[in-house]
């Protein structure tokens, strides 16, 4: 499936031919868990500075780490939920380097056996295109602390309150080859995180961040010089350093000159990247393996135990939203992208046309939400709710145009949209009588119109409209639409 | 045997029947040892005293004593070497740049302590992060010891890095003390002072609030004038701790019972490797006694191979500071300890602070741990060290096949004058040549004072066992200290 054509369609053009764009990424994913990696202590957002902090969290002198067993847990089901290979001895390295906000002067990692292996992500792209993204590892590691420069004008001041805590760094394959991939890889790896609940993917929050690799090569040629664009804070900012560092080496490879090898940041107010520091800059890290902790051995029942509690991941819910509910692939990979939204859309459907439910949410619920700023957990009308009303359109109880004004009122007054359109007589009219008499209205008021329509048929449309507007909008306008037609002498269409 | 006069010359476990028996009281033995103290000054063995703490503990103790409600060590006052954190009690690790430093917490092995009823006199000097093995790179000057050579009045070492504790316990400043030993900072100095000391196997005793100087070689263990002392001292320093993942999970057996059970039919491997070119007779000589003592007791001799021994001080000078170079990076001005003054950033900060506050030891050590580490150097370097270290470790678990213990000489020479070493520090490395393969197997041994030299200094027999066999060593380190009969102590020259 993915043949040349469709690898074409991602080329750019340079000023001197085409380029393809090779990016890998490194995801910094903060485990959900209520305590650090190696010590008891809290990682609650937002506590005052330093009001979580252990003496292993301060590197106080002979203070010894122990491994969190939940953090453990979270990274193999992690592992699991990437379908990738879960190591069952990994081990413990120490990164050393000096910073204010790395009290011991070194970050326990998991430099050369990690707890995860290779694995994959599936990307959902527009027009139904998939693409596949090889996973290289996922290994457990500490956060730094937080350096605070703008707190007094010649002091630093150091919180130490992420100091510890849980990271997973999820090392993808250089498999992307546009800003849009990118975006897409860490969308949906953000959602599995989610459905597993192994990350809260906020990246507001800095729960979830990305260290962005970009090459760029002529098509066939081997990999380019690639950068490293550090902590790249949202998907759209990491399709625009994605773009903007593709262009920028594009400009430099065409004018004679060659890449070097660099960590770059990406400046979101003017869209661009620029230099932090060379390779040659680079630290040297001095990478061993920690005396102060075991390997890491994981016991066969518990792994099992593990990946037999895993929830439904976006990809086989996905394909079972395509399958059960006969929804198209796009609109499938849509709802499955936040699991409140595949939830809301399941309750929504039940015992109903499962397509008209889809339009319904994409046009009316998501629109609504859009418009007032609400994500789907915040929604003010339950999918219960909107299954009654859409019933109710079914039974042709009521039009789909009163169904809209039923959803608006539940919207900002609530209540059961059932009782709504009793109490409010918002019921349909099918009773032909009614609907004739309205028909003769319209006809007595508009003798001229009468005459028209029978040289042009389309003007029926016109006598449906003022049908609708006699009845209040409650005739059912395939009822309408049929007796006008028999009244005017219009054959029917199609 | 009578008991000694003086309360501070008794054996721990005298003191502790005396204690249970109400022959003495727990103050009444405490003042004698604050007393002896105050006496010694001049031999630097402590860093902190505490003799308003002691005082109290030991009254609590009395307290305890009178109500019948003893703990194993009710009374019993102890030094403890300035390497393991205690609440509230400054802890220097003989470093300026902790020289203020006051932990909010007890360390684990102290904690089992003071849980044992033991009472707290103070903290004794050591080795500047426990680097060294003459007890002189102390940023509080150098622990003299309580020994001189016959006829001398030249100060000597007491060896080290545990040099303050060896040199309490072998003046009667204190009952018992603790050490802790990366490479041989039990061992040789409780060889060079005339005492017991004893390297338990690694992951017996806690690491938690011990300030780390190589993290897979530190071990804690006990510092006493007795085999048997060691051997209750350490039944209240081991433990099971959740707080060191390297603590290991097997239960502590009584090391008390059965000590006196001799050593017939015991299998006593002697391993050529330890007979060095250029040693002095007289180590060789000791050795020889000593088996020949194990062999009219009842032991079977057999002559083992060691055959990495000889690599195993390039190993340990690759390991320790490789692992010290990162456990140290900690140190850096910023939480807590010294911090430079007149800096203008944050690598100023860093540079001023280590170069004022490490000592020039720590600072060889870190440079030398650093560089092993290095991109480039670390396979030629820190993964052969490692490798070797294995095999090491293979050359024990081979040896152990055909014999159940291994006696060998602590060190290679008795104590030696002050200052006499600091300029070559590859001659100072050499002191840890019989003790370092131990760390590196991770197996338990025993320092046993067996004789003295011909000038009077005294030399110690080590025995090393199996991993967790820390019942057999002290057995046959007992059937070798009935045999030795070592009665010699120093003469008390400081108080004259």
């Amino acid at each position: 499936m993915s043949g040349a054509a469709e690898q074409r369609s991602n080329y750019i053009r340079g000023g001197d031919g085409e380029w393809e764009i090779v990016v890998g990424m490194e995801v910094h994913a903060q485990v959900l868990s209520k305590a650090k990696l190696f010590s008891g202590a809290s990682t609650t957002f937002g506590a005052e500075p330093n009001a979580q902090v252990s003496f292993v969290d301060a590197a106080m002198p002979g203070m010894l780490p122990v491994i969190n067993r939940f953090c453990v847990e979270q990274a193999i089901r992690t592992g699991l939920g990437l379908k990738a290979a879960i190591n069952r001895v990994s081990t413990f390295d120490r990164k050393n380097y000096f910073y204010p906000d790395l009290p011991a002067g070194y970050q326990i990692s998991q430099y050369k056996n990690p707890i995860v292996g290779e694995g994959e992500v599936l990307l959902d792209l527009a027009k139904g295109r998939t693409v596949r993204v090889g996973i290289e590892r996922l290994h457990l590691e500490q956060d730094a602390g937080k350096s605070l420069h703008d707190q007094h004008p010649d002091h630093s001041y150091v919180d130490l309150n992420r100091a510890g805590v849980a990271l997973m760094e999820i090392v993808s394959k250089p498999d992307m080859r546009s800003s849009e991939e990118a975006a897409a890889f860490v969308k949906k790896l953000r959602a599995i995180l989610r459905y597993l609940g192994t990350c809260d993917g906020n990246m507001e929050e800095g729960s979830l961040r990305a260290d962005v690799n970009v090459s760029v090569r002529r098509p066939g040629a081997s990999l380019g010089t690639r950068c490293e664009i550090k902590n790249v804070n949202s998907m759209r900012f990491i399709a625009q350093a994605v773009e903007y560092e593709a262009r920028r080496q594009i400009r430099i490879v065409e004018t004679g000159g060659a890449i070097r090898q660099e960590t770059r940041l990406f400046d979101a107010r003017i869209g661009e990247t620029r230099s932090m520091r060379s390779k040659e800059e680079a630290h040297d890290y001095r990478y061993f393996p920690d005396p102060d902790l075991l390997p890491l051995v994981l016991d066969e029942a518990w792994i099992e135990e593990i990946a037999a509690s895993l929830p439904e991941l976006p990809d086989d819910k996905k394909a079972r939203f395509i399958r059960d509910y006969g929804i198209p692939a796009y609109d499938a990979g849509v709802l499955v992208g936040e699991r409140e939204l595949a939830d809301y859309y399941e309750d929504l459907a039940k015992g109903i046309d499962a397509k008209l439910a889809v339009n319904w949410l994409n046009n009316e619920i998501l629109g609504r939400l859009n418009r007032d700023g609400l994500s789907i957990g915040d929604c003010p009308v339950s999918a219960r709710a909107n299954n009654a009303i859409l019933r109710l359109v079914a039974a042709q109880t009521i039009s789909g145009k009163i169904a809209k004004d039923v959803l608006d009122i539940v919207w900002t007054e609530g209540g059961d949209p059932v009782a709504i359109v009793a109490a409010r007589g918002l019921t349909q009219v099918t009773d032909t009588s009614a609907i004739d008499k309205a028909i003769d209205a319209v006809i007595v008021a508009n003798p001229d119109k009468v005459e028209e329509v029978k040289a042009k048929p389309k003007l029926a449309g016109w006598f449906v409209g003022q049908v609708m507007k006699q009845t209040g909008g409650k005739a059912n306008p395939q009822a309408v639409n049929t007796l006008l037609r028999a009244r005017l002498g219009i054959p029917e269409e199609g | 045997m009578p008991l000694p006069s003086a309360p501070t010359e008794f054996t721990l476990a005298e003191a502790r029947d005396a204690l249970c028996a109400k022959r003495v009281s727990a103050a009444e033995l405490t003042a004698a040892c604050l007393g002896a103290m105050a006496e010694a000054r001049v031999l630097n063995a402590f860093i902190t005293e505490t003799p308003e703490r002691a005082t109290e503990m030991a009254a609590a103790s009395d307290r305890r004593l009178a109500a019948g409600e003893a703990r194993p060590l009710e009374g019993i006052p102890l030094a403890i070497k300035d390497l393991f954190c205690t609440k509230d009690v400054r802890t220097t690790a003989g470093s300026r740049i902790l020289e203020n430093f006051v932990p909010p917490y007890e360390s684990t092995v102290t904690q089992n302590l003071w849980d044992a009823g033991a009472v707290l006199l103070g903290k004794t000097n050591m080795d500047e992060f426990a680097m060294g093995s003459s007890s002189e790179t102390s940023w509080f000057k150098p622990v003299v010891s309580p020994w001189r050579a016959r006829h001398s009045n030249q100060d000597v070492v007491p060896g080290g890095s545990s040099g303050g504790s060896a040199a309490a316990v072998a003046a009667n400043l204190c009952l018992g003390a603790t050490g802790t030993d990366t490479g041989g900072s039990i061992r040789q100095p409780a060889a060079l002072s005339g005492i017991v000391g004893m390297k338990p196997t690694y992951g017996r005793c806690s690491r938690w609030g011990v300030v780390a100087f190589a993290s897979s070689l530190d071990q804690a263990g006990p510092m006493t004038r007795t085999v048997r002392d060691a051997a209750i001292l350490l039944n209240a320093m081991a433990s099971v701790d959740p707080k060191d993942s390297t603590s290991v999970n097997t239960s502590v057996p009584d090391y008390e019972q059965g000590i006196d059970h001799g050593v017939k039919g015991l299998r006593v491997g002697v391993p050529r490797e330890y007979r060095i070119e250029g040693a002095p007779h007289e180590i060789d000589a000791l050795w020889s006694k000593g088996v020949e003592w194990m062999r009219e007791q009842g032991a079977d001799i057999v002559e083992v191979s060691l055959p990495y021994t000889k690599y195993a001080l390039s190993v340990y000078y690759i390991v320790a500071p490789a692992e010290a170079s990162s456990n140290l990076a900690r140190y850096d001005g910023v939480r807590y300890g010294l911090r430079a003054t007149d800096v203008h950033d944050v690598v100023e900060l860093y540079e001023k602070s280590r170069a004022e506050g490490f000592g020039a030891e720590v600072r060889r050590r870190i440079l030398i741990g650093t560089y092993v580490l290095s991109a480039g150097y670390y396979d030629a370097y820190y993964v052969r060290a490692q490798k070797i270290r294995a095999l090491i470790a293979q050359d024990f678990a081979r040896a152990f096949e055909h014999c159940d213990v291994l006696l060998t000489p602590s060190t290679p020479c008795s104590a030696f004058a002050l200052g006499a070493k600091t300029a070559d520090p590859v001659a100072m490395y050499l002191n840890d040549v019989f003790t370092v393969t131990v760390n590196l197997a991770g197996l338990p041994a025993i320092s046993i004072p067996a004789g003295l030299t011909e000038t009077g200094l005294p030399l110690g027999l080590q025995v090393i066992g199996k991993a967790f066999d820390e019942k057999l060593v002290l057995r046959a380190g007992h059937a070798i200290e009935e045999a030795a009969e070592f009665r010699a102590s120093p003469a008390r020259w400081w108080a004259r």
